[in-house]
């Protein structure tokens, strides 16, 4: 008779006790066994693929603004040698020429950067280069977007407001085939 | 006369564990979320360079991996010291990354096979020539969203 009342389900308790016991096996296991990458980066979209040569359509030399970058890892923008921190200022004067030089762009939306290396240059350089360049671009997009709508650019404004602005200002950036001239062998 | 009883002192109540588990778990979660596991060993150095204008990968199940650096210290006898690309857990050839696109493709439904990304986890000190020829193959194999893995520069 007292067995079957020890037995009886409604007063019975699973013992929750040994539960931060399993709870903790686990969070070790994931703590030794996971590593927190970091997922970031500068991102590119290619140009399609496309068999024939790009066909050189002329443009006036005052529009385009030619960075090269040589197997030593020298900057060479528009024929002069330029150190990289100057890079990023000097972007941004020629796509927007605040002072309506002869030299630089007519206009923002005829800006075209072209960026060409060599297949020795060190990757680390040319990540700098782009950098400096998209980084030209950005703090142009901020600039405007501060003006026009009082905050800065970002990818989660309304796709009205972004639309307006890479409309004045797209980014062109073209890459070229690189030389070879310093390729390891 | 005073309201406070001071020298009385009431004998202090065991803290209850009983919500142990409960934070236990949070943290479990915390961590099963926010951690990746590593699903290939690296067989190249891959120390990637320092940069500004980053943008964070929102969602990983669309993203792969293609790593290009020199081997790493125990293959260096083997494959030498140029830049090798690795394709998931072994070192490949240029000519194989369209197969390796292509199975990572078919995995992820239909509609969102556009908003595939490449993450080009590349080493610094390596040159231009294995990145450009990379590149090119990609364009051909119409994977045109890339990103260049990069650290944030230390201000």
């Amino acid at each position: 008779m007292a067995k079957k009342n020890s037995r009886d389900r409604m007063s019975n308790e699973i013992n929750a006790g040994s539960m931060a016991d399993i709870a903790f096996l686990l969070l070790i296991f994931f703590l030794v066994t996971t590593t927190i990458v970091e997922d970031k980066g500068i991102t590119v979209k290619l140009p399609p693929w496309s068999e024939e040569d790009p066909d050189i359509t002329k443009l006036k030399s005052r529009n385009v603004f030619a960075v090269l970058v040589n197997a030593q890892n020298d900057l060479l923008v528009r024929g002069e040698v330029m150190d990289i921190t100057m890079l990023r200022e000097k972007t941004k004067e020629f796509i927007v020429n605040p002072t309506k030089r002869e030299d630089l762009s007519e206009r923002p939306t005829k800006a075209i950067i072209t960026l060409k290396n060599d297949r020795g240059t060190n990757y680390e350089t040319y990540v700098n280069v782009y950098n400096e360049l998209k980084a030209a671009y950005d703090e142009l997009w901020d600039e405007m977007c501060l003006r026009k709508y009082g905050v800065k650019y970002s990818e989660d404004l309304p796709l009205a407001w972004r639309k307006s602005i890479k409309d004045e200002i797209p980014m062109v950036l073209s890459e070229a085939e690189p030389t070879n001239f310093g390729e390891e062998k | 006369m005073s309201k406070f009883s001071k020298g009385k002192k009431k004998p202090s109540p065991a803290i209850s564990t009983a919500s142990l588990p409960d934070i236990v778990f949070m943290l479990l979660f915390f961590f099963m979320v926010v951690t990746k596991l590593r699903d290939s060993e690296l067989m190249v150095k891959v120390a990637t360079p320092f940069a500004t204008q980053l943008t964070k990968l929102e969602d990983k199940s669309l993203v792969n991996y293609l790593y290009i650096g020199r081997p790493v210290e125990k293959y260096k006898a083997t494959y030498g010291t140029k830049p090798r690309l690795q394709l998931s857990d072994k070192f490949a050839n240029i000519n194989e990354i369209p197969i390796f696109l292509e199975r990572f493709r078919v995995k992820i439904p239909e509609a969102q096979r556009t908003k595939i990304t490449t993450s080009l986890r590349v080493d610094g000190q390596v040159t231009m020539g294995i990145v450009q020829d990379v590149k090119t193959e990609l364009r051909k194999a119409n994977q045109l969203k890339i990103n260049y893995s990069a650290k944030k520069k230390p201000e």
